[in-house]
């Protein structure tokens, strides 16, 4: 039996491609062109954000904000540092009322330091400076986008002093910061677009992974839900494509997104530079085309053989061992890709920090969200009365996939955390102060929504079994993903001006259109049963 | 119940003996036990034992284990004796807890494995140098059998059980 797009499902994605896309185009157009507007935009914008310094700099004037805003910073920024003293103080708490007065004693304690350095012992001098550098990396890291403060801090890195401790505090970087704030604002827009395109992508490249598991493991249980899984890759060469393009215009200069691929910021940072063997434009694009090639001419041949075996009259079964054969081989492509895909197109965005298992922990996140797409789309087709050879135990296997990845998700998402928060190292801490200070809810919400929610809910082996529990953690799942792409692109990109607006929302809304009728096409050119599988009647019987 | 009549019947297949199952209940002949050598999928409900509450035991194992690990933490790297470690002095439960994390984790799995299979031992009555209880020490290689009770033929229950695939059937005598 074919599969046909339903009118009302047709009708949903082609208002969800529209209004996402005018959300889009608004969004564009609503950026501010100078500084100033920028200003005014980030001084009306204040109220929505956790950050610590945000509340004050609301009601100061124009001309103080960005100053203010950026010693807030500072000051939210230096809190680690605090934390690490209140031995010292002998207070446990650490009020944020009394945040204010700390600072501005380790300021004097500071500057202190600086001019007589023999009052301190050697000990506290070691604290002082690894304090300075997590500072000056952190002011670095959020004013990353321009030329002229990089400049400043840079050496500062290597060396931090007294001047320019004051210089970055001080009325020089009033300008730059102004300006670093227009291109946050010019950002904005093509980061929302940018995280749904790749949240899109990701669906599709998990369910490619998963699908490629099955076919190399040669699993007896999932065949009755190939065509699905089939139809959900159909995404991943067009998908590929818009993220390729979106790339093509960050290198190019139409924005911000990646701040190594202006020359000018590269010129004054030694850290950038050392790794730009590596990172620069030729090769980033040529890898991002070899992976997206990679990717796409499996899942053409994939999907042809399925085909084919479905068509074979002989009863041989040549194309499913080519199936085997093409899929092991995938495999290894595919997480060797996926690695690279995770530097190239999203560690970059903070091109100074790094982590060694953000390849593998991308790669769970678009696992388990391709996992819950499989499992949302086949209860979906079910409940319009396709799929009847898919039995509720094939819904159970794919809870379970569901829960046992979402603690996968979990421990390599802790697993992260909690090396780089226990070691303390200013270049890699940086990363999880922008986000707990800036990000705190989006940060925070992806542990209850991708790891306690579905465990919590997916444990009752009824649950795994039940059609709309499935569907709301699936759901679940499924934002918290989007929030997952989202903490992994925003603070690099637009650093505290971020939201979660009309933007953000339209774009999601325009990729979620395009990849339902893409995804619903794909399905209704094929019988919904890969009916000439090897394995097909001991799928048709799973039980458990 | 002066004396009861049980039928031993040996199948050589875990599918054979689903179906065999299936159809024995159908007839609403009582089985009394079967013995296999590895867990069939699915055995368990088509004999229409009772579901399993061990999830919920070790469920519950689990958060004791947690609850433990909680408290053993907090008293040992809090309250009794807080240091000073990477720069992290631990006065505060909360700002150290990823430090804790692993630990939390692992005393949970402890728990629960470890409760989860005591109780099973437990309640399935099994205790070292125990007297094995299968019948037949084929059970333990790749034989599956069935002990049934027969009802006032035993000789149709032979022959339908043949047709079902036994391989081997024997019919015992107990006295009670």
């Amino acid at each position: 039996m074919n599969y046909s797009f339903s009118k009302d499902l047709k009708r949903f994605s082609i208002i969800s491609i529209v209004v996402g896309a005018i959300a889009i185009f608004y969004g564009f157009w609503d950026t501010p062109r100078t500084v100033e507007e920028a200003q005014e935009k980030a001084a009306a914008a204040q109220h929505g954000h956790n950050g610590h310094g945000s509340v004050e700099t609301h009601h100061s004037n124009q001309g103080d904000v960005n100053y203010k805003s950026h010693n807030d910073q500072e000051d939210s920024y230096q809190e680690e540092h605090i934390d690490g003293d209140d031995h010292r103080s002998d207070s446990a708490e650490n009020v944020d009322d009394d945040l204010q007065n700390f600072h501005s004693s380790d300021h004097l304690i500071d500057q202190t330091a600086d001019s007589d350095e023999n009052v301190y012992n050697g000990e506290s001098q070691d604290e002082k400076i690894s304090s300075e550098l997590q500072y000056a990396d952190s002011d670095e890291h959020q004013q990353g986008h321009d030329a002229e403060s990089i400049g400043t801090n840079t050496h500062s890195v290597q060396y931090p002093s007294k001047d320019t401790h004051e210089n970055v505090g001080g009325h020089d970087t009033h300008i730059d910061h102004g300006k670093h704030l227009l291109h946050q604002f010019k950002n904005k827009p093509w980061a929302s677009v940018y995280v749904s395109a790749l949240f899109f992508l990701f669906i599709a490249l998990g369910t490619l992974a998963f699908y490629a598991v099955q076919r190399a493991s040669q699993a007896g249980w999932p065949i009755v839900l190939f065509r699905v899984m089939e139809s959900i890759t159909a995404y991943l060469i067009p998908g590929g494509l818009i993220v390729l393009v979106i790339l093509l215009f960050s290198v190019y200069g139409a924005n911000h997104l990646f701040v190594w691929t202006d020359s000018k910021v590269v010129e004054h940072d030694v850290i950038i530079q050392n790794k730009s063997w590596y990172l620069n434009d030729a090769g980033f694009l040529f890898r991002a085309l070899v992976i997206l090639l990679g990717w796409g001419l499996y899942r053409t041949y994939a999907r042809k053989f399925s085909i084919k075996q479905d068509q074979d009259v002989a009863p041989s079964i040549n194309y499913h061992k080519k199936n085997f054969k093409l899929s092991a081989g995938f495999l290894v492509f595919y997480i060797i890709s996926v690695s690279v895909m995770s530097w190239d197109w999203l560690m970059s965005i903070d091109p100074h920090w790094f982590s060694t298992l953000f390849g593998w922990y991308v790669f769970a996140s678009m696992f388990v969200t391709g996992i819950t797409v499989i499992a949302l789309m086949t209860i979906y087709l079910k409940s319009k009365g396709y799929l009847d050879f898919v039995n509720s135990s094939h819904i159970h296997d794919l809870a379970k996939f569901m829960f046992g990845i979402s603690i996968f998700w979990t421990y390599l998402w802790f697993s992260q955390f909690m090396l780089i928060w226990y070691s303390n190292i200013p270049e890699e801490v940086t990363y999880f102060i922008s986000r707990l200070e800036d990000y705190r809810l989006p940060f925070l919400s992806l542990l209850i929504l991708n790891f306690v929610f579905p465990v919590l809910v997916l444990m009752n082996t009824d649950f795994k079994r039940t059609n709309y529990i499935v569907i709301i953690t699936g759901i679940v799942i499924v934002i918290g993903h989007y929030m997952d792409v989202f903490n992994m692109v925003m603070p690099g990109t637009v650093g505290d001006q971020w939201s979660l607006g009309l933007v953000e929302i339209g774009a999601f809304l325009f990729f979620l259109g395009l990849f339902i009728q893409i995804v619903f096409r794909s399905l209704e050119k094929v019988p919904l049963l890969a009916k000439g599988d090897p394995l097909v009647q001991e799928s048709k019987r799973f039980h458990y | 119940m002066a004396s009861q009549n049980l039928i031993h019947a040996v199948f050589d297949d875990d599918d054979q003996l689903l179906d065999a199952v299936k159809e024995i209940r159908g007839k609403k002949i009582h089985i009394e036990e079967i013995y296999t050598p590895f867990p069939v999928h699915g055995l368990d409900k088509a004999m229409g034992l009772a579901p399993t509450r061990i999830s919920i035991a070790s469920f519950m194992y689990g958060c004791f284990g947690l609850a433990v690990a909680l408290v053993l933490t907090n008293y040992i790297m809090i309250e009794d004796w807080p240091q000073n470690i990477g720069g992290k002095p631990s006065f505060s439960y909360f700002e150290n807890i990823p430090a804790f994390v692993p630990i939390l984790f692992e005393m949970t799995v402890f728990f629960a494995a470890h409760l989860m299979v005591i109780t099973f031992y437990l309640r399935s009555k099994l205790w070292p140098f125990k007297k094995a209880e299968n019948p037949i020490n084929a059970t333990t290689d790749d034989k599956f059998l069935v002990v049934l009770e027969s009802s006032s033929s035993p000789e149709k229950d032979i022959e339908f059980l043949k047709i079902l695939g036994a391989i081997d059937i024997t019919l015992k005598e107990e006295e009670h």
